[in-house]
């Protein structure tokens, strides 16, 4: 019995030892750490990974402060959830302003103002939704019509907590209203149709992705202009093709400091260089070279725009009248969605 | 009367031998395709992609300091959820097997809550009386101090999570052991303490010691309750199965695959130990029963060595 106690209480004492001994490894440090926390949406982690280690070193040789960046990452919307839940962020990195708008009004962390501090309506890179099929495109997939064929599986995540899936829902919409000349019923019909051909809907778009190309589910992505890059640069182009439609629209992500949490921190300023850093040509750069499209294309590598395609790209403002009343009208509980997608799962046994 | 006991069992037996040989090759083949696909196949999955690129690749994996503070974050969280527990569950199955008390059956059921309830939703609890608005959010927010998404929050999730293991391992154990020793104590006059530590414990402490391994097994692999409170944050607040998940989803198979087998390897040696446990009580029963058999009635054990 005693042998039994005294194993039970080393551990413990080592468990405790261990705890001790780590903190003291990273107080041991003559100059303290600064740690900043970049709260983002799924698709952005290899970009950040690349710039918080060129950030690191910037503030290393430039301020001489000791910088350490950790990022969080997930649906757009669940990350907001979060932020708002007591995640500590510092900066948030979202896929649309609408998830930083809902931080803002609950928990005044920031100004509602927020977007209008940065340029480019705080949008230091766009993006646009294309589609991701198999190789060879085996059901023939143009446009945003050919998705509400009957036999196509479509893959996109939920709009209710991802951005990007928002963004393909709203794509689709605006191509709708074009080809149906605004009558509302038949976008209707057309948006009922699509959902009807989704049999999953992943949480956020990093989800989908691997949905689509590693459990090989769906005839076609609805996908980041980047991811789905990034799935044809990791899976070989020999998998899949980028097919780009006609028209798309413009994924604005923005960018924000968190003022309450930073300050609390003390890292309001570090906050803000960090955000301004994305604006910097070698932040642009790196954003062309992750398929973001940045706003001074001319900071940019020629070799990296020259990879994007040409696409006429309505914007959330001008087609939509802005974020404020898409989330109202589309996305809030009982909005359009979810009388698009319930009306969608009854009939869906007919496919 | 001995008669038809016998008769029934010989039947059986040369039943059992009558089987036709194609249904114990189906039987036997079923049993062994249904293990082969459902246990063997995955677990060895885990391994061979993990070396898919040859062992260097997946070593590497663990000199990135996301994944040893993973690993580190896991041992502290198993290390102070499965004492807790061990002390919770001792005190809790103390109390149910060997007191009688009003709202004792409530009290038992407590103790199953969380193998009912699914871990995503234990996780909310904790968000919703632990986050920065829940029931304690003001009160935390004041004395600065950050429980969901960070770690407080990962081990409380785990402790809720692996709250009935020890318990539920120790209740039986007790129960089998009945009160006439501890009565005993008590006449001979030793304190509470002493009961338990002299009479309770030794007479459990395999049944005990099985218990803290499930615990731990459970409290290192736990993924659905750490999820939620977890934040998700590199290097903070990710737990071994979490970072599974990131490395994953970041196309990273080879590293994904090698942190899975860190928990692998952890749940084979668990139930090596587990094995050896029980071998060992077994032993330990059959003593015991022995020893009884002695004391009653020497003649029937035979001529001692």
């Amino acid at each position: 019995m005693n042998k039994i106690l005294t194993l039970v209480a080393t551990l413990g004492a080592a468990a405790a030892l261990l705890a001790g001994c780590s903190k003291k490894s990273e107080n041991s440090d003559a100059q303290e750490t600064k740690v900043l926390l970049n709260v983002s949406y799924d698709p952005t982690r290899e970009l950040y990974a690349d710039y918080n280690q060129w950030f690191v070193q910037q503030m290393r040789e430039k301020k001489h402060l000791k910088v350490e960046v950790k990022q969080s990452h997930g649906g757009s919307g669940k990350q907001a959830r979060s932020v708002i839940e007591g995640l500590p962020a510092d900066v948030v990195t979202l896929a649309l302003s609408a998830d930083i708008d809902v931080i803002a009004e609950r928990t005044g962390k920031l100004p509602a103002n927020w977007q209008k501090r940065l340029p480019e309506n705080s949008c230091p890179y766009t993006s646009t939704i294309v589609f991701l099929v198999r190789k060879g495109n085996p059901k023939g997939i143009a446009d945003w019509g050919d998705l509400a064929r009957a036999g196509v599986s479509v893959i996109t995540p939920n709009p209710k907590t991802s951005g990007g899936a928002r963004w393909n829902y709203l794509a689709a919409w605006a191509w709708a209203e074009d080809q149906f000349h605004g009558d509302e019923d038949k976008v209707m019909e057309y948006m009922v149709k699509l959902f009807h051909n989704v049999p999953v809907l992943d949480s956020g778009a990093r989800g989908s992705t691997n949905t689509f190309v590693q459990n090989g589910i769906g005839d076609v992505l609805l996908a980041w202009e980047n991811e789905a890059f990034l799935a044809v640069n990791e899976f070989g182009s020999d998998k899949f093709d980028i097919v780009v439609p006609p028209m798309s629209i413009k994924a604005e992500p923005p960018v924000a400091v968190v003022d309450a949490n930073a300050a609390a921190k003390g890292n309001a300023e570090l906050a803000q260089e960090y955000l301004a850093g994305l604006y910097s040509p070698y932040g642009q750069a790196l954003a062309a070279r992750h398929y973001y499209r940045p706003c001074h294309p001319e900071m940019a590598d020629a070799r990296d725009m020259a990879r994007f395609p040409k696409i006429r790209m309505v914007t959330i403002d001008d087609r939509f009248g802005g974020w404020a009343k898409v989330q109202k009208l589309h996305f809030t509980d009982g909005g359009v969605f979810d009388r698009i997608y319930t009306t969608g799962v009854g009939t869906n046994q007919s496919k | 009367m001995h008669h038809p006991g016998v008769s029934y069992e010989g039947k059986s037996v040369s039943r059992a031998a009558r089987d036709p040989l194609w249904s114990r090759v189906f039987l036997i083949a079923g049993a062994l395709v249904f293990l082969g696909v459902l246990l063997v196949l995955p677990l060895a999955t885990v391994f061979v992609e993990a070396l898919r690129k040859g062992l260097g690749a997946a070593l590497e994996t663990f000199a990135n300091p996301d994944a040893r503070y993973a690993i580190w974050l896991t041992l502290l969280v198993a290390g102070i959820s499965v004492p807790l527990n061990l002390v919770f569950g001792l005190a809790a199955s103390w109390a149910v097997t060997k007191h009688d008390f009003r709202g004792k059956s409530l009290l038992l059921t407590l103790i199953d809550l969380p193998f009912s309830v699914s871990p995503v939703i234990s996780g909310l609890f904790l968000i919703l009386v632990f986050g920065v608005n829940g029931w304690f959010g003001p009160m935390l927010n004041s004395l600065g101090l950050q429980i969901i998404f960070a770690v407080p929050g990962i081990v409380l999730a785990t402790v809720f999570i692996t709250f009935p293991f020890v318990a539920r391992e120790l209740i039986p154990a007790m129960e089998s052991m009945g009160r006439e020793e501890e009565q005993a104590a008590v006449i001979l006059g030793a304190s509470g303490w002493q009961i338990l530590r002299r009479v309770t414990l030794p007479n459990v402490r395999w049944a005990l010691l099985y218990g803290v391994l499930l615990c731990n097994a459970r409290a290192m692999g736990e993924f659905g309750a750490v999820s939620v409170v977890s934040g998700h944050i590199r290097g903070e607040t990710n737990t071994v199965p979490l970072h599974v998940e990131i490395l994953y989803n970041e196309y990273n198979f080879v590293a994904a695959f090698a942190m899975a087998s860190v928990l692998a390897i952890l749940a084979l040696l668990t139930l090596v130990a587990k094995t050896m446990l029980e071998w060992r009580i077994q032993r330990l029963q059959q003593q015991v029963v022995l020893e009884r058999t002695r004391h009653r009635d020497p003649a029937l054990v035979g001529p001692q060595p």
